[in-house]
């Protein structure tokens, strides 16, 4: 229990510096920025008590946020994932999450797949309305969600497959 | 009461998440109104030392193009100074006494943005250099931004970047003025609002600062016209400016401090007491 806190208060701490002082900064193509620090909320645990995963991405959301001064985005986006994850599990995972016995590391790349892009796609969509913060431009809010989400999807990806624990 | 508490236990997480969501709303919404987020900046001490640091090594990967933007600026300040000595006719003979109406401070961006819809910029200059909020801050090349928060060591400047910065701009060879806004597309582009439609204007035109608000003084340079058309009811230009200052390497500023500032704004509060 001790050793699960521990790493993941390390990886909180992580992934809070290098979104902050990395990926904020890639800037592709003028703005386009992946915002790879979800893969927290991602891969948290899932047997663990579910207030406890949504006041986490609160604080980690506005940890991003007090960085980046913008308020209150990424904490709202990230409390929405948080409190809906059990429904994108449900969805991506079926029966194995069903039976509470998920290992992220075992289950097969497709659903891995769409776990992650469905989570990814709705966190942006939440981020990038909250900041533009205006009906009239929701053609730029859809275009910036698209652009930055193929960018995160393809770094959580590759992310979880180059830190990936080979257990068996 | 029993039912009440049980409601509570039984929905626990989806008020839990209600609350956060409010919380983190209500943050938002304090961004988008100008000078009112009191919560949460850049501006403070772990924040701001960590931007430092790192600047502190970032700030050599530009070294080259920002010593060339401060020479050519040189040069062209050494100009008018060699041009204007000799039409002097009088000078200052006690210089403590004597004191322009701008104060100009320098300082080094530590932080840069210019992705999002809502672009802030820190400083590595706070309050114990004088700084505070409303001081105007101007690059080399142009107009950069606002000053909103400031904490000891550290500013935050709300950029022309930012959708909630609403400035006063003109052309430069007439004084038809208008409001500078930003649209959120494209970084090296902003939007001059409310020109009236008699106004004649000409692709490639300068836009400069009108020096209507006490926080710049007139003529700063801001861009030139790239193109523009009329607003929807026909009466009021849309012109799409694009900036002199690339707003994507920004490393030396100055923050201009109006000594006037208190009392141009008194004198307008009374006036609105007096109507």
């Amino acid at each position: 229990m001790n050793n699960s806190v521990f790493l993941h208060t390390f990886r909180f701490i992580l992934l809070v510096f290098v979104q902050v002082l990395l990926f904020n900064n890639i800037n592709f193509s003028g703005n386009i920025n992946p915002f790879v620090y979800i893969i927290f909320i991602a891969l948290f645990p899932v047997k663990n008590n579910r207030s406890i995963i949504i006041i986490l991405s609160f604080l980690l959301g506005l940890t991003i946020d007090i960085f980046s001064d913008t308020g209150g985005i990424h904490a709202a986006a990230c409390v929405v994932i948080a409190y809906i994850r059990p429904v994108i599990l449900k969805f991506s995972f079926g029966m194995i999450y069903e039976h509470q016995t998920i290992k992220f590391n075992t289950v097969e790349f497709g659903e891995k797949l769409t776990y992650i892009s469905i989570l990814t796609l709705i966190h942006h969509f939440v981020l990038f309305y909250l900041e533009i913060f205006s009906v009239s431009k929701i053609i730029l809010v859809l275009q910036k969600t698209v652009f930055s989400s193929i960018f995160t999807i393809l770094l959580i990806i590759l992310m979880t497959i180059i830190f990936s624990k080979k257990t068996k | 009461m029993q039912q009440i508490i049980n409601f509570i236990i039984r929905n626990k997480n989806f008020l839990l998440f209600l609350l956060l969501f409010s919380i983190s709303f209500v943050f938002t919404i304090q961004t988008h109104t100008y000078h009112k987020s009191k919560f949460f900046n850049s501006a403070n001490f772990l924040t701001g030392g960590i931007y430092s640091s790192i600047n502190n090594f970032t700030g050599y990967l530009n070294l080259k193009s920002q010593n060339q933007i401060l020479a050519e600026e040189n040069s062209r300040l050494k100009m008018l100074l060699f041009n204007s000595e000799n039409k002097k006719d009088s000078t200052y003979l006690d210089t403590i006494t004597y004191s322009g109406t701008y104060k100009f401070t320098l300082a080094n961006v530590i932080r840069n943005t210019y992705s999002g819809a809502n672009n802030v910029l820190l400083l590595n200059k706070g309050k114990s250099n004088g700084l505070k909020q409303d001081l105007g801050v101007i690059s080399a090349k142009g107009v950069v931004g606002i000053i909103d928060k400031t904490s000891k060591h550290y500013a935050t400047v709300i950029s022309v970047l930012n959708t909630a910065n609403k400035l006063s701009a003109q052309l430069k060879k007439t004084n038809h003025f208008g409001t500078l806004s930003w649209d959120a597309k494209s970084p090296h582009f902003v939007q001059l609002i409310d020109v009236p439609k008699i106004a004649p204007i000409k692709k490639g035109d300068t836009i400069i600062t009108s020096g209507r608000s006490s926080i710049f003084p007139k003529g700063i340079p801001i861009g030139i016209i790239h193109d523009f058309k009329l607003d929807v009811a026909e009466n009021y230009y849309e012109i799409n400016v694009s900036l002199f200052n690339d707003m994507t390497n920004i490393e030396h500023v100055y923050t201009i401090e109006n000594i006037d500032a208190t009392e141009i704004n008194n004198l307008l509060n009374s006036d609105d007491v007096n109507e």
